[in-house]
């Protein structure tokens, strides 16, 4: 028996420290109070700790860490968008992400794969050619290649997708990239602990308190907490906490659904998406092939799966890799995707003075884990906008001034 | 499968419906002010409840009204414009 796992044996004490400090009480007043235990949420307390010394910070979850939508997506990482805006932002992001599991000493198993979307119409390859060019001029690799580049990195591809939508090219992003979503949220969370900052789990917001059009105070499912500066980043449960403050917002529900298939040898390097045939796949570390689709065609509030979903997707999947047909799915699920009408996030300040949101993350949130966390504890503290998130304000839409991130939407959603 | 109750046809699944969103009340375009109008163009109520929404039944192009309870996804009531259940 190893003898580490002998002083867990004899030891009286738990030898090791736990991951996260369990606190029994909250305090009554907190500089910050950030809601939503998940990626975004924990990355800004932790910048906020990290990067500024503020650590007097809560975070409040209504569950548990990473149980949201941090850890239900299909965690690729990717720059290769479309707006001058968005591209910057997503670059800044890919950056932190290459440096995270040195920075918490925790295995995120961030794999660079390399992602192709994957084009089978003229019209798309015009677009991925706009995009490329766009990702060039902000220096990211980011290129158009023909059918046989894809080949190469997936040999195991039907070119012809069965016949009906045969791949003409594709958008080809060498740094897209995999991490293992739950240790974000864990690493972000430890990170944020040792740094003094509170994370309370169970922990549901009831009401935010405001006075003279400022926030006070937050009510919780276990007290009262008086702050001046509340950080919502939510994701799909935004509207019920905006919907506290009176606060209008776009943001509209979509259930996005996802998909693991049975463990496999290792065979499919790249990451591939393809937004005709609606389906992003990767293969985890795990050898599990993670995929999924568009979102739900309404809005509903709540994370049920279909059988619908399954079908459609597997029945797409079949047509880029026939041999598949014996591959079992073994498990599904969904997230609540809080969709903005141009695709683009919404962070920074609103109309409540000390109330910030980092939301509208629709399909495109664990991605932008590390700079939104970063940005947005740029902003608490100077109370004014990251100049990285200035194209994402709220007021944009008071403005008619949309940042039209649409198109870089690799699947038709 | 899930069923919707077109006022026209019956249930049918709902795949064959497209949902067009909440109903809502346009302001006046000549007499609001462009809030206003920004808060109607982009503005829409998230949270989860009982909403009325137009939906539209695809092979037959029926437009009607449905009332939803949007968490559990399930429809309570579906009628025409003028008024006519199915």
């Amino acid at each position: 028996m190893p003898l580490r796992l002998l002083k867990f044996a004899v030891s009286k004490k738990h030898p090791e420290p736990r991951m996260f400090t369990a606190h029994t009480k909250l305090k009554a007043s907190y500089d910050v109070v950030i809601i939503g235990g998940g990626g975004h949420g924990l990355a800004a307390a932790y910048y906020l700790a990290r990067d500024h010394g503020i650590t007097n910070v809560c975070v409040l979850e209504k569950g548990y860490i990473g149980g949201g939508n941090t850890g239900r997506n299909t965690t690729i990482i990717r720059s290769n968008y479309l707006t001058p805006e968005g591209v910057q932002f997503y670059d800044a992001s890919v950056k932190l992400w290459q440096d995270l599991s040195t920075e918490f000493d925790l295995n995120l198993f961030f794999s660079t794969r390399g992602h192709y979307t994957l084009a089978h119409t003229d019209s798309a390859m015009r677009t991925m050619r706009w995009r490329a060019e766009v990702n060039k001029h902000y220096g990211i690799e980011s290129e158009v290649v023909g059918p046989e580049h894809v080949k190469r990195a997936s040999p195991q591809i039907d070119l012809a997708c069965g016949g009906h939508a045969p791949i003409l090219g594709a958008l080809f992003h060498a740094p897209g990239a995999v991490a293992r979503h739950d240790a974000v949220a864990w690493g972000y969370g430890r990170g944020a602990d040792q740094r003094g900052v509170e994370i309370h789990q169970q922990t549901a917001v009831k009401g935010i308190e405001t006075k003279g059009g400022k926030v006070t105070g937050v009510h919780t499912s276990r007290g009262f907490i008086a702050t001046n500066k509340v950080l919502c980043a939510v994701a799909g449960s935004t509207p019920r906490i905006t919907e506290m403050l009176d606060l209008r917002t776009p943001i509209q529900i979509h259930p996005l659904q996802a998909m693991v298939s049975e463990p496999m040898k290792p065979w499919l390097d790249p990451i591939l998406v393809s937004g005709s045939l609606h389906i992003y796949v990767s293969q985890s570390a795990r050898g599990e092939l993670v995929m999924g689709a568009s979102l739900d065609p309404y809005e509903v509030q709540s994370t049920r799966s279909t059988l619908d979903f399954v079908e459609g997707l597997s029945a797409h999947l079949l047509d880029m890799f026939p041999f598949l047909s014996h591959a079992k799915v073994v498990r599904q699920w969904a997230g609540m995707a809080d969709m903005t009408p141009d695709f683009a996030p919404i962070m920074g300040k609103t109309p409540v003075e000390g109330f910030y949101l980092d939301a509208g993350w629709g399909t495109w949130g664990f991605k932008a884990t590390p700079v939104s966390g970063k940005t947005m504890a740029h902003t608490v503290v100077h109370d004014a906008p990251h100049p990285l998130i200035t194209g994402f304000s709220l007021e944009r839409f008071g403005r008619y001034e949309l940042t039209g991130e649409k198109g870089a939407a690799s699947v038709g959603h | 499968m899930k069923l919707m109750t077109c006022p026209v046809n019956g249930a049918r699944p709902v795949s064959e419906f497209v949902c067009w969103g909440e109903r809502r009340a346009m302001p006046d375009p000549a007499a609001c002010t462009d809030a206003q109008w920004a808060d109607y163009v982009f503005n829409r109520n998230g949270a989860p409840g009982t909403k009325t929404e137009w939906w539209c039944h695809t092979p037959s192009n029926t437009w009607f009204l449905a009332q939803r309870d949007t968490e559990a996804d399930r429809v309570l009531r579906t009628w025409l414009h003028n008024g006519d259940e199915a």
